[in-house]
């Protein structure tokens, strides 16, 4: 293999993990620090463009790290959906790390924020690389510990309780992966993913198969937050700094999500009645309760935070109707896209008022539009997005689920993604009445914060907000890639060939 | 911490560089045998946790003459350091490379970017553990 290939599928893991440690070393100097920040996610941003364009060129970049050979030693996959998920990530990430300039104090910068962030980077990207399932797991716990330390920086009583509900479950949830691990270790005796998939198909106890296949529906759905195992994410998303906020929205239950996709294209078969009857109740339920409890709230962040589980359900309906149309994948695929990026910008917009105004509940919020019509403006656009309206991102995301399920014939599924639509346009114009529209309670006008320099903010937001557009507009490219990536997950001998090659 | 016993005191001012070579020898004979990073930065730290008891404190980071936050830090960048040069040279990212040097007197040394990988983990481990001695002696 030649050398930049090698070089491309490592460097997202590499560049946040060496710019992490070297930022503990500069642990005194704020500046370095900061300044590792923004390089860091830079050249991460570079280095995810360069991935995703070799994979785009040649279908698969695979690595064998250490060079053991693929069934025995862990690889690195890159297919089209992992190399685009490293790209959002990789977006999220630069966007959060400028915006964290600005808003995160000395106090939490002191406390390790930016080799958190940066360890966080490397657990996601790790997990979205990976080529065998337990080198997955130790991902996912990379990234939960890192999580885990951001969600309580600064030590604030709600964020312990938040965080205590978090590590619970998400414990919970590693502990199922882990026993889903050693079953299916047991049943085919390797943790490579090509090679399970492969060996799968010739193990004749259907039953302990099932079980499997159930145990990582699961651990994978308490992850990306799905119904009936989300109640960690509404309890504790609103606590921490609000670029830690941010970065979690757009990327952490897309991990989960991600994983979903992964095994249940490659190694389980969602043909299967059992598993798609899983899947298809999973997407409905957890659209319509995200949306209903995002009705019932008045905090900012917490209506956002409802809506990342109503969002996943749509997700979760592309990929449950894979065998029915060939187009949901691909929608599937196309709604993370657009989700991650238009989710972390709204987070960052709640955290932009906060800065204004300083707090997050509707009460005490009012007359922005009046002060600064330029950021309702860009909250319009993120929350039409969000909501589904033309000719943002998230009309066509919507509209290619939709359109999927009507091929599959899937009405119930259909008229839930649609009333959960009409419903969180309910919810985005609440948030737009309240906190820019109606007049402001004069009583908070006294405590308004000193606002410091906020311009890099602005930037950011703008920079987001301009991607969502840039993606409705423009939504052939984005279509065709996702189109792509949901034909290489939709036949995963092609995944297989290329980790195993010859050695089949 | 004045009122230490005398044995405590004089074995204690032996058993620190004893233990630290036997530290490094573990760290170095990990390769192919029991030993390693993990367990010799363990014992190094142990190393230091009982000078802290029989010194003081500020004896123990003297010790150490960088904080163990540094430590940590320049232990991370040394693992994450020693898988780049195979990339460089065309091979799969932390594929072991070894080179060997023959020194006068001592014949044949086999170095290998593994033994950074080692040492890096020997001093994140001496790094993290002494955070948190250091931290709770300080605090009591």
């Amino acid at each position: 293999m030649s050398f930049p290939l090698t070089l491309a599928i490592a460097l997202p893991i590499l560049i946040p993990l060496f710019s992490g440690a070297l930022s503990v070393t500069g642990w005194r100097s704020r500046r370095v620090q900061r300044a590792l920040a923004v390089i860091g996610t830079g050249l991460l941003l570079l280095a995810s463009i360069l991935l995703l364009h070799a994979v785009w060129q040649d279908g698969f970049v695979v690595m064998e790290m250490g060079s053991w050979p693929a069934p025995f030693g862990i690889v690195l996959v890159a297919d089209l959906l992992a190399a685009i998920m490293v790209l959002l990530a990789a977006i999220t990430g630069f966007a959060t790390a400028i915006y964290s300039l600005s808003t995160i104090s000395e106090r939490h910068e002191r406390f390790g924020y930016y080799p958190l962030l940066h360890l966080l980077l490397a657990g996601v990207n790790g997990a979205f690389l990976t080529g065998d399932i337990f080198n997955l797991y130790v991902w996912f716990e990379v990234m939960l510990v890192a999580s885990f330390a951001l969600l309580i920086l600064g030590g604030e009583r709600a964020q312990m309780e938040g965080a205590i509900k978090y590590v619970t479950l998400n414990l919970v949830s590693s502990a199922i992966f882990l026993s889903a691990i050693g079953l299916l270790y047991g049943l085919v005796g390797t943790l490579n993913m090509a090679d399970i998939a492969a060996k799968l198909a010739t193990v004749d106890d259907t039953g302990l198969v099932n079980v499997v296949a159930m145990l990582f529906f699961v651990a994978f759905g308490i992850k990306a937050a799905a119904f009936p195992f989300f109640f960690w994410l509404p309890a504790s998303y609103h606590t921490p700094q609000v670029a830690v906020s941010a970065l979690f929205a757009g990327l952490l239950t897309k991990v989960g999500v991600y994983a979903l996709f992964r095994v249940f294209t490659l190694i389980f078969n969602i043909s299967d009645s059992l598993t798609h009857a899983m899947l298809v109740w999973m997407a409905g339920l957890t659209m319509l309760t995200g949306v209903l409890g995002a009705a019932a709230q008045f905090e900012f962040r917490r209506i956002l935070s409802f809506h990342i589980i109503s969002q996943i359900g749509y997700m979760i309906m592309g990929l449950a109707l894979a065998p029915l149309s060939p187009l949901a994948l691909t929608g599937g695929i196309f709604y993370i896209v657009h989700h991650i990026i238009v989710k972390a910008n709204l987070f960052l917009i709640s955290g932009l008022v906060y800065c204004l105004r300083g707090s997050y509940e509707l009460k005490h919020l009012g007359g922005l539009y009046r002060d600064k019509p330029w950021l309702g403006i860009l909250f319009l656009v993120s929350a039409f997005s969000l909501a589904g309206m033309p000719p943002l991102s998230g009309f066509f995301a919507k509209f290619i689920v939709i359109r999927a399920g009507i091929e599959a014939n899937a009405w119930w599924l259909v008229a839930t993604a649609l009333v959960v639509g009409l419903l969180t346009l309910y919810s985005m114009t609440k948030i737009w009445a309240e906190v820019f529209w109606k007049a402001a309670p004069t009583e908070d006008n006294a405590t308004r914060p000193a606002s410091g320099d906020l311009r890099a903010l602005y930037a950011t937001i703008a920079a987001l907000a301009l991607m969502t557009l840039c993606i409705g507009l423009g939504a052939q490219p984005v279509f065709e890639l996702a189109q792509r990536s949901a034909e290489q997950l939709l036949d995963p001998s092609r995944y297989i060939e290329a980790v195993l090659g010859e050695r089949l | 911490m004045n009122q230490q016993s005398l044995i405590l005191r004089t074995t204690g001012r032996f058993l620190l560089p004893l233990l630290l070579l036997f530290s490094l020898f573990l760290l170095l004979r990990g390769h192919n045998e029991p030993g390693g990073g993990f367990i010799g930065g363990l014992v190094a730290a142990a190393a230091v946790s009982l000078h802290l008891f029989v010194m003081g404190t500020n004896a123990a980071r003297r010790v150490l003459r960088l904080t163990p936050r540094d430590l940590i830090g320049w232990g991370l960048t040394t693992g994450v350091l020693s898988a780049v040069p195979s990339t460089l040279l065309g091979e799969a990212f932390f594929t072991a490379l070894w080179f060997e040097i023959t020194l006068p007197l001592l014949g044949e040394l086999k170095l290998g970017t593994p033994l950074f990988f080692d040492l890096g983990v020997y001093m994140v481990v001496v790094g993290s553990v002494l955070t948190i001695v250091l931290n709770l002696a300080e605090e009591s």
